[in-house]
């Protein structure tokens, strides 16, 4: 299994991407299985540190979480860009101490924050397990913390560690 | 727009709604990098655009052509996908970069790297 | 109807579409520094592959969505090397 497919997901997402950019037919299906094959044998020459998904089931549900959150935070944003700069607002830096570990989670976890309007990942101390966020509308400290913390980062601690 | 008469009533003003929400949502995400004050609030507006934006837009489009050609077409789905993991990445290069230009040049109001290194006392 | 319909809600993303370019460079040319434009060029060039796609919806062709799609790709690489740019180009070190 782990030689002739040493990156299943990888394989199959370029096999979905191949099918969604031709046709979906037998004879693009067996072309596109060749391509992806050698692509992520391609792929394990570069020998990149491999995730490991431990548990899938949280995953669905951080998905639609991360979509409503983001949803949500659209709306605050434009309504903050339509009445014009409450002189009140304050936008500043907040500072996180964070448990979650896995490479591939914290990737994950920065794309969720930058990608939310309203947050956005600035820096990262390994060491420490310290991060630095850039928030737009900072009324409360702590329920910017408690968000981050239990909305996506118990989930991805449960999915990878 | 001939192809438009072909469209049934429900999939053209559902494809109508979402671009329209998909444009504003844009417009306004390029509005706020013109008010808004300093740069670290500045990378907060294109994601407007690029979020829900791209995705209702992105919607329309397969609901439109889906409908006309009567089979799926799902092939939009690759540009919400490589957006949604591409812009991150961009905007969290460029704030960094920005964050080292504001330290090593004593501009603005930003963090020292000290902040970093010990968990804050709570 | 519904046709016209479809048509000048398409012509108003697409006005709106527009504007968000201009107000992208604007912002581009005002400044005031380095980071703000190519933050500026990343909005503009996400607004240019919306456009393209609305013109398809327009159209009704769906190749308009190879053209999005390489836009996309050429930007975010583009932008990424400015970004990278801006971490080691100017500063001494």
């Amino acid at each position: 299994m782990s030689r002739v497919l040493p990156y299943p997901l990888l394989t199959a997402a370029l096999l979905l991407m191949w099918l969604l950019l031709t046709s979906f037919s037998v004879g693009q299906f067996l072309l596109g299985t060749v391509v992806a094959m050698g692509a992520s044998r391609a792929m394990a020459a570069l020998q990149p540190a491999k995730p490991r998904i431990r548990r899938w089931q949280p995953i669905p549900k951080l998905l639609g979480m991360v979509m409503l959150d983001i949803l949500r935070s659209n709306f605050a944003v434009a309504s903050l860009v339509i009445r014009r700069n409450r002189p009140d607002r304050v936008s500043g830096f907040v500072i996180i101490p964070i448990e979650l570990r896995d490479r591939t989670g914290l990737a994950i976890l920065s794309c969720i924050v930058t990608s939310t309007p309203g947050t956005a990942w600035v820096e990262y101390a390994p060491d420490s397990g310290v991060l630095l966020l850039h928030v737009l509308d900072l009324v409360d400290e702590a329920e910017w913390v408690s968000l981050i913390k239990n909305h996506y980062e118990a989930p991805l601690m449960e999915i990878f560690e | 727009m001939s192809h438009a008469e072909n469209l049934p009533a429900w999939a053209a003003l559902l494809t109508s709604a979402l671009v329209l929400i998909g444009a504003g949502l844009t417009l306004l995400g390029a509005i706020g990098t013109l008010r808004f004050r300093s740069f670290f609030e500045r990378v907060h507006a294109p994601t407007l655009g690029t979020s829900w934006g791209t995705g209702s837009i992105l919607l329309a489009s397969i609901i439109c052509f889906t409908v006309l050609e009567s089979r799926p077409v799902v092939q939009e789905i690759l540009i919400g996908v490589f957006i949604s993991v591409t812009t991150p990445v961009t905007l969290m290069l460029l704030a960094r970069a920005a964050l080292y230009r504001d330290r090593t040049e004593g501009h603005g109001d930003v963090p020292p790297r000290s902040v970093l290194r010990r968990p804050p006392t709570s | 109807m519904t046709a016209a319909i479809l048509l000048w809600s398409v012509t108003a993303a697409q006005t709106m579409l527009v504007g968000a370019m201009g107000c992208s460079a604007y912002r581009l040319i005002r400044g005031p520094r380095a980071q703000d434009r190519v933050l500026c060029l990343d909005a503009m060039y996400v607004s240019a592959m919306l456009l393209i796609l609305t013109i398809g919806i327009r159209s009704g062709n769906s190749l308009y969505f190879e053209a999005a799609l390489i836009i996309s790709v050429l930007g975010f690489a583009s932008s990424i090397a400015l970004a990278k740019f801006l971490m080691r180009g100017e500063v001494i070190e």
